[in-house]
């Protein structure tokens, strides 16, 4: 009895874990959705050059002799910022001057992103996986309950959600982030009020590589290696997270990476581990087919 | 007067916003009838209620064909318009890239048959039937005064004959009602004219009926036989132009000091 | 003006030389724990993207200034606009390109001849995707499912049940049409790019699907030893085999090309092209939006799947590594660059990107980063491909009618 319960704990936290880091590349997609209504594909490749920055930057480091704590600090930055200014220069290059084209053109246009920017890690780096350096702390306190959540979980549980939170204030109560919901609502509504749309779609782009960076460090460190290909999966994954909390909402992508990560924690731990990527991309497909608008998502009527 | 359009206590909300409430109308044979109303009064909402793009939230909608009735409510776009009902847009919706004969040949695609094995096969009967679609959408530019423009692009007609192009599309489909929507939007008064021409022609040539939605208040008083007035999503009056010219209703919500128009 | 422009292309090039410093600039080695500093790489690219910068600014001004930006003189423009329609170009070009193809396997090494298989086939994909992406305008990203289905539907029956080729190619091409169906019906009303992200789910389903049904599929090992297809029984050696294969690829190649352009300018194309120009007004107009979708998403599926069986017999070996959504993506990249729903643009593209990487050694690292680089770049500066879709010339009444007169007259 005890050690199912346990079992269950481990599986629940080990769910959360996963869902968190889901939610955190989840918010990426979920911010440009609203704004400017692109499935941006290339998302999942920027959270993968965040972990790849922080590789390099950790293993500089690390031959120069840094600390552990300022090693971790100073190659999770270096992440955030590069990540951040790739998501910026995407954006630039990509999808700004085919802002007004139709539909499926800037859908394109991030495909090729995506795979260029793949191929592009392969040639600058490898295409072979790289061991991950180990960067998060040990925590003694935890020793107890290491059984079902070990450091590596804490850390990424409490750093997801302070993220999360800080990432709610900000979009509800600064100026910039009440012009980014605003844009959201009604863009030439907004542009009319004198916001700049293409400054507010900048910072979106960067906020949610950002996001997608520290997704991409925590995740690295807690599997402990990392490739050109991690993005790929995850960036799919992330956006069933996306779909299945109602892509455009910001809550929404929290809470449909938390059921995702569940999901496939439990699945894995009850079933069996080979169908973990089926059930992810099977969730999407139905989520899709039935319920486009997601758990929290609203319906939208479509203007004729 | 036989109806041939026939809407009974249609209504359409969104969320708590009634767009249409209780909407009751009809069309008779060989009738120009016009809706009218401020923007924002519904009329657009209606129309999609009606060709099926949205689906009514409350009352009937039926379509008089001879002897046969049929009820649109919840059937397709495509069903509606092959059962005889063709509509155009309030903002134009070509296929900008296609060329005009194409445009118009499209309309014919609920009017034949051939599928995906004939073209593969391209059978006498497919080719016969290709050959006909394309003269009949030549002979509806030729009505519209389109035909010497027939191999150019849609996108580079222009403003006017778009909306003529738009006209002959919907005719291509065979309907028995005609609805346009404010398809003078964007004249100026002479093509007003010719348009108000072209469309009476149309309904002798074609044996029609029309419905539509118009700003042009001249427009909507010299061509219509009866006029609704449409406000907030309610009817608030229904008669010939010389009774909603003289309504106070009227004259009070919507033609405003213009009352003398 | 001029001094602006380099002052952006310089702001640029240090740009990215700080974006890609940590990537490119700095190589760990990890066994004798030293880092490699990598200025040279650093100092060439912010060289490269001054130029590219450069460049690209300059485009830019041109398309606001509205010019095309290669403005070629104008009898070169006009000569190429009316080559088409002259006949010693429409019939006699094709009549001479088909001749070479035909006389190709005889000149060229085995080599070669393998290497213009795989570039035919996948040009017989690309023109089968052409169909939904091209045409209807639905974005499809999981067509490397199809695909695999083909292959899988002949592998699969060899094994277990000891069929032919010829006995397959139907078989693979109705597995596939059978899958497209059951695929399509439910997802053919989503919104673009909802069918995309799900067909794309759709086909990493199947591959994974095909990897972890191990003892049915053979797993990661796939299943090797399908035997290449066979000549009412006759021994061939390899050079025999490969030229006739080639034969085989080239007449579907062909034959594809003729469903193609029939299917383009027939009622059901026409309808394919008014969904992708506007889909509200195609459906108002009476047009079954859901259906004629679906028969284009099933004829695209039928065409992979036997595309799939010939690549099976080709290679006699398959494994889910061939059926990846970079696979997908690369036929994708094909159609965007031939052009939406043009039959020469796609032919020329699928042919250029195959074997250009294959010729040019130097090339055929940077395949992959090109094929994501031409995505880019084609939907920015040119989105209707390398050369925009033909138009259908139609026999109008008129000019019957004076044909007819001017019988009689000569009469």
């Amino acid at each position: 009895m005890i050690d199912e319960l346990l079992y269950f704990l481990e599986l629940f936290f080990g769910g959360l874990t996963r869902g968190s880091i889901y939610a955190l590349i989840a918010l990426g997609y979920t911010l440009v959705y609203g704004i400017i209504e692109l499935i941006n594909f290339a998302h999942g490749e920027i959270y993968m050059i965040g972990a790849f920055t922080a590789l390099i930057v950790a293993g500089v480091l690390g031959i120069y002799g840094f600390p552990a704590v300022a090693i971790l600090v100073i190659a999770s930055l270096a992440a955030v910022i590069w990540a951040a200014a790739y998501g910026f220069t995407v954006e630039k290059v990509a999808y700004k001057p085919l802002r007004g084209a139709s539909r499926l053109s800037p859908l394109i246009s991030a495909i090729g992103m995506s795979i260029f920017l793949q191929n592009y890690v392969i040639l600058a780096q490898t295409s072979d996986f790289v061991p991950f350096p180990q960067l998060l702390p040990d925590l003694p306190f935890l020793e107890h309950i290491g059984y079902i959540m070990g450091p590596s979980d804490f850390i990424i549980l409490v750093t997801s959600t302070l993220t999360m939170v800080s990432l709610t204030l900000f979009i509800r109560y600064s100026r910039m982030g009440k012009a980014m919901r605003a844009t959201a609502q009604n863009r030439t509504m907004a542009l009319l009020l004198g916001i700049d749309a293409n400054k507010v779609i900048s910072l979106t782009f960067i906020i949610g590589s950002g996001l997608a960076a520290i997704g991409g460090v925590l995740i690295a460190s807690h599997m402990g290696q990392v490739n050109f290909a991690i993005g790929f999966l995850a960036g799919l994954k992330a956006f069933t997270a996306a779909v299945l909390g109602g892509i455009g909402s910001v809550p929404g992508a929290m809470v449909g990476g938390i059921v995702l990560g569940l999901c496939e924690s439990f699945t894995t731990g009850y079933f069996s581990g080979d169908y973990e990527d089926v059930l992810a991309f099977g969730m999407l497909v139905l989520i899709l087919i039935f319920r486009p608008d997601g758990i929290l998502g609203k319906a939208k009527v479509q203007k004729v | 007067m036989k109806p041939v359009l026939e809407v009974r206590g249609l209504s359409r909300f969104f969320g708590g916003l009634k767009a249409v409430s209780e909407i009751s109308l009809t069309v008779g044979e060989h009738e120009i009838v016009a809706l009218v109303g401020p923007n924002g009064a519904g009329k657009t909402t209606f129309f999609n209620c009606v060709t099926g793009i949205y689906t009514p939230s409350a009352g009937d909608v039926l379509l008089h064909n001879g002897e046969k009735t049929t009820r649109l409510n919840g059937k397709k776009p495509h069903q509606i318009t092959a059962l005889g009902m063709a509509r155009t847009f309030q903002n134009i919706r070509l296929f900008p890239g296609m060329t005009v004969l194409e445009n118009v040949m499209l309309g014919r695609h609920c009017r034949t048959k051939a599928g995906v094995l004939g073209a593969l096969l391209r059978s006498a009967a497919t080719r016969r039937e290709e050959q006909d679609t394309v003269d009949r959408a030549y002979e509806l530019l030729r009505s519209v005064n389109l035909h010497n423009a027939y191999a150019s692009t849609a996108k580079n007609l222009p403003y006017g004959a778009q909306r003529r192009l738009e006209i002959a599309r919907a005719l291509a489909t065979g309907p028995s009602v005609l609805l346009l929507d404010e398809p003078a939007a964007g004249m100026n008064p002479f093509e007003t004219r010719e348009l108000e021409n072209l469309v009476k022609e149309i309904r002798k040539k074609y044996n029609l009926c029309v419905l539509l939605i118009e700003h042009d208040m001249n427009m909507v008083m010299s061509m219509s036989d009866r006029i609704y007035v449409m406000e907030h999503g309610s009817c608030i009056a229904e008669g010939t132009p010389e009774q909603i010219r003289h309504n106070p209703k009227v004259i009070k919500a919507y033609l405003g000091e213009e009352s003398d128009a | 003006m001029f001094k602006q422009r380099l002052l952006k292309a310089a702001l640029a090039s240090v740009w990215f030389m700080v974006l890609t410093f940590p990537l490119m600039g700095i190589q760990l080695n990890r066994v004798e724990n030293v880092i490699h500093w990598r200025f040279d790489r650093i100092a060439m690219l912010g060289a490269g993207i001054f130029v590219l910068a450069m460049l690209w600014h300059w485009c830019f001004e041109r398309r606001a200034l509205g010019l095309p930006l290669i403005k070629l003189p104008d009898k070169v423009v006009n000569t190429a606009y009316s080559l088409p329609s002259r006949p010693l170009f429409r019939r006699g070009l094709p009549a001479v390109i088909l001749m070479g193809m035909l006389l190709m396997p005889m000149v060229s090494s085995i080599y070669q001849t393998n290497i213009m298989i795989s570039a035919l086939l996948y040009v017989m994909l690309a023109l089968g995707l052409n169909i939904v992406v091209g045409l209807a305008g639905q974005l499809v990203l999981g067509y490397a499912a199809f695909y695999a289905v083909g292959a899988y539907t002949y592998g699969m029956l060899y094994e277990y049940f000891g069929l032919t080729f010829w006995v397959c190619l139907p078989l693979g091409g109705l597995a596939a049409v059978i899958a497209g169906f059951l695929l399509g019906l439910p997802v053919l009303g989503l919104r673009g790019d909802y069918l995309a992200i799900v067909t794309l789910g759709f086909g990493e389903i199947v591959r994974l699907l095909l990897l972890s049904q191990a003892d049915l599929t053979g797993g990661p090992a796939g299943i090797s030893n399908i035997p290449r297809p066979g000549f009412f029984g006759m021994e061939m050696s390899l050079d025999q085999v490969t030229t006739y294969i080639y034969y085989l690829v080239l007449g579907a190649v062909l034959l594809t090309i003729v469903v193609i352009s029939r299917l383009k300018n027939s009622r059901v194309g026409l309808a394919l092209q008014a969904l992708r120009e506007d889909e509200i007004a195609c459906e108002a107009m009476g047009v079954n939006t859901t259906r004629v979708k679906l028969s284009a998403f099933v004829l695209c599926s039928c065409w992979a799947g036997f595309a799939g069986v010939i690549f099976a017999a080709k290679t006699t070996y398959i494994n889910p590594a061939s059926f990846t959504f970079m696979e997908s993506a690369m036929i994708l990249s094909m159609v965007v660059l031939g052009g939406m729903g043009s039959i020469t643009g796609v032919v020329i593209a699928a042919m250029v990107l195959i074997l250009a990487p294959e010729y040019l050694r130097a090339f055929s690292e940077y395949r992959m980063l090109l094929f994501g680089a031409i995505m880019v770049l084609m939907m920015i500066f040119r989105p209707q491909g390398i050369v925009s879709s033909e138009r259908r010339r139609y026999r109008i009444p008129s000019e019957r009618q004076s044909a007819t007169e001017n019988k009689e007259l000569s009469a």
